[in-house]
């Protein structure tokens, strides 16, 4: 089978699965909700303050969450031997990183879909004057963070402590997602053209295609009996 | 090499690493010029920039026997990977306390979000991260796998973190390859160059032994299986 039919059935086994069960949608919404309503709890900012600070603190939020979702993605194959069924597939382990991957892009990209609108009521943001550009970032932000995070669910899902390896993995390796992204998020509240951080926006590109490609490589490493 | 040549080799390693050692400090506290802005602390930079470079030199010895691992299986290549990381990782550790200790006299405050600065300690978490990674994996060919794909990951990650860095925050000026106006007095590089011997040598010393120690727990653990079996 090709590359991209083998992703697109896993990517339709997640959706299916995630459909039956929510519980990667239910844990991803709940924890950023919880997290923006702490975060204004602990900055109470004003408007002139929440144009500053909220891109970090809506990346922070989007990435402890998925974080979250990113750890029970990877429980799903760990349960019942799924993985060794993945595997005795005739296929290209790369090709199930790929299907891993966009399921857990999706998943994401559609819960962070539903907590701007909070995030952004919260902080008494207008978010939405340049939807285009918006959409782009966090499609950009959460494709960097999923391609390694893909790949780290899978490596911490090896070991004894896999709640606790992911984030420790994943947090120091995503840092140039996080700059580009919170960047990108200020040069958009503050009303300035994108390319007032394109370099930022370069970097971010950069790494989304880098390390998909890493990962692509180096993912059947990590799934192997 | 063999346990009967390191017992034979290990005396003479450390004493030239002590002389070594001992020749840098001297050329430290009494060769070297007073710089003329920083006063005195700037010597600390006499230990700081060597450690750095001796951290960034083990780290791509652990890149390189990640790919070597990867490639031929052989579990020889992860106990070198494994050494260089731990020395890296101390050596490291030495980059980011001397670093503040510099900075707050001459900068006025213990950390700026430089771009150098912050990719040491980006490097540093992630070869903790590497670490304790290894900690956690029990079976010693599914550790090698793993944390070899870590190493790879991590060293291709390092340049992105520091262009993700350079042009945000207060960036001062690098003392040495900063363009106009920097540099070093030729004394300062005769100074310098010692200390980069001396830390290289303490750092081949200590990964050597760490080497062995590996090398030895390794075989203790074939003669406990074949002793179980």
């Amino acid at each position: 089978m090709s590359t991209w039919r083998v992703a697109a059935a896993i990517l339709r086994k997640d959706l299916l699965s995630e459909w039956r069960t929510k519980d990667v949608l239910t844990g991803v919404l709940l924890f950023g909700f919880t997290v923006s309503v702490a975060f204004t709890f602990a900055f109470e900012p004003t408007a002139d303050e929440a144009r500053v600070i909220a891109g970090g603190l809506l990346w922070l939020a989007f990435l402890f969450a998925s974080i979250l979702g990113l750890n029970r993605g990877f429980a799903r194959e760990t349960a019942n031997d799924c993985l060794a069924g993945l595997r005795l597939a005739p296929a290209d382990p790369g090709a199930i990183y790929l299907g891993k991957l966009l399921s857990n892009l999706l998943l994401l990209f559609i819960a962070e879909l539903v907590l701007l609108p909070v995030f952004g009521l919260f902080f008494n943001l207008s978010l939405w004057n340049r939807p285009g550009s918006l959409l782009l970032i966090l499609l950009l932000g959460t494709w960097g963070l999923t391609a390694l995070g893909t790949m780290f669910s899978a490596v911490s899902a090896n070991t004894r402590m896999q709640e606790l390896m992911l984030p420790l993995l994943l947090l120091p390796l995503t840092v140039p997602v996080l700059v580009a992204t919170v960047d990108l998020t200020a040069t958009l509240l503050a009303d300035l053209p994108l390319a007032f951080a394109g370099l930022q926006f370069r970097l971010l590109v950069g790494f989304d295609i880098i390390f998909t490609l890493l990962c692509w490589l180096l993912f059947g490493y990590v799934v192997e009996e | 090499m063999s346990e009967s040549t390191y017992q034979r080799l290990t005396p003479a390693l450390v004493a030239a690493t002590l002389v070594l050692l001992l020749v840098a400090l001297y050329q430290v506290f009494f060769v070297v010029p007073t710089e003329k802005t920083m006063g005195v602390v700037q010597r600390i930079f006499y230990i700081h920039m060597p450690s750095a470079v001796v951290s960034f030199n083990l780290f791509f010895v652990v890149f390189v026997c990640s790919i070597a691992y990867l490639r031929t299986r052989r579990l020889g290549w992860d106990r070198v990977a494994v050494s260089a990381a731990e020395v890296g990782t101390i050596f490291c550790a030495a980059v980011l306390i001397t670093g503040p200790l510099w900075a707050k006299p001459v900068w006025g405050i213990w950390w700026a979000w430089d771009p150098r600065l912050t990719t040491t300690l980006i490097l540093f978490l992630i070869f903790v991260g590497y670490l304790m990674l290894r900690v956690y994996v029990e079976d010693p060919n599914r550790r090698a796998l793993l944390s070899a794909v870590v190493g790879i990951i991590g060293f291709v990650d390092v340049p992105i973190v520091y262009i993700a860095n350079r042009f945000r925050g207060q960036h001062p000026k690098p003392v040495i390859g900063g363009g106009e106006g920097s540099g070093l007095a030729p004394e300062m590089w005769v100074g310098l160059i010692w200390c980069l011997v001396a830390l290289h040598a303490l750092g081949l010393l200590l990964f050597l032994q760490r080497y062995r120690l590996e090398t030895l727990s390794h075989e203790l653990n074939e003669l406990y299986r074949r002793v179980r079996a």
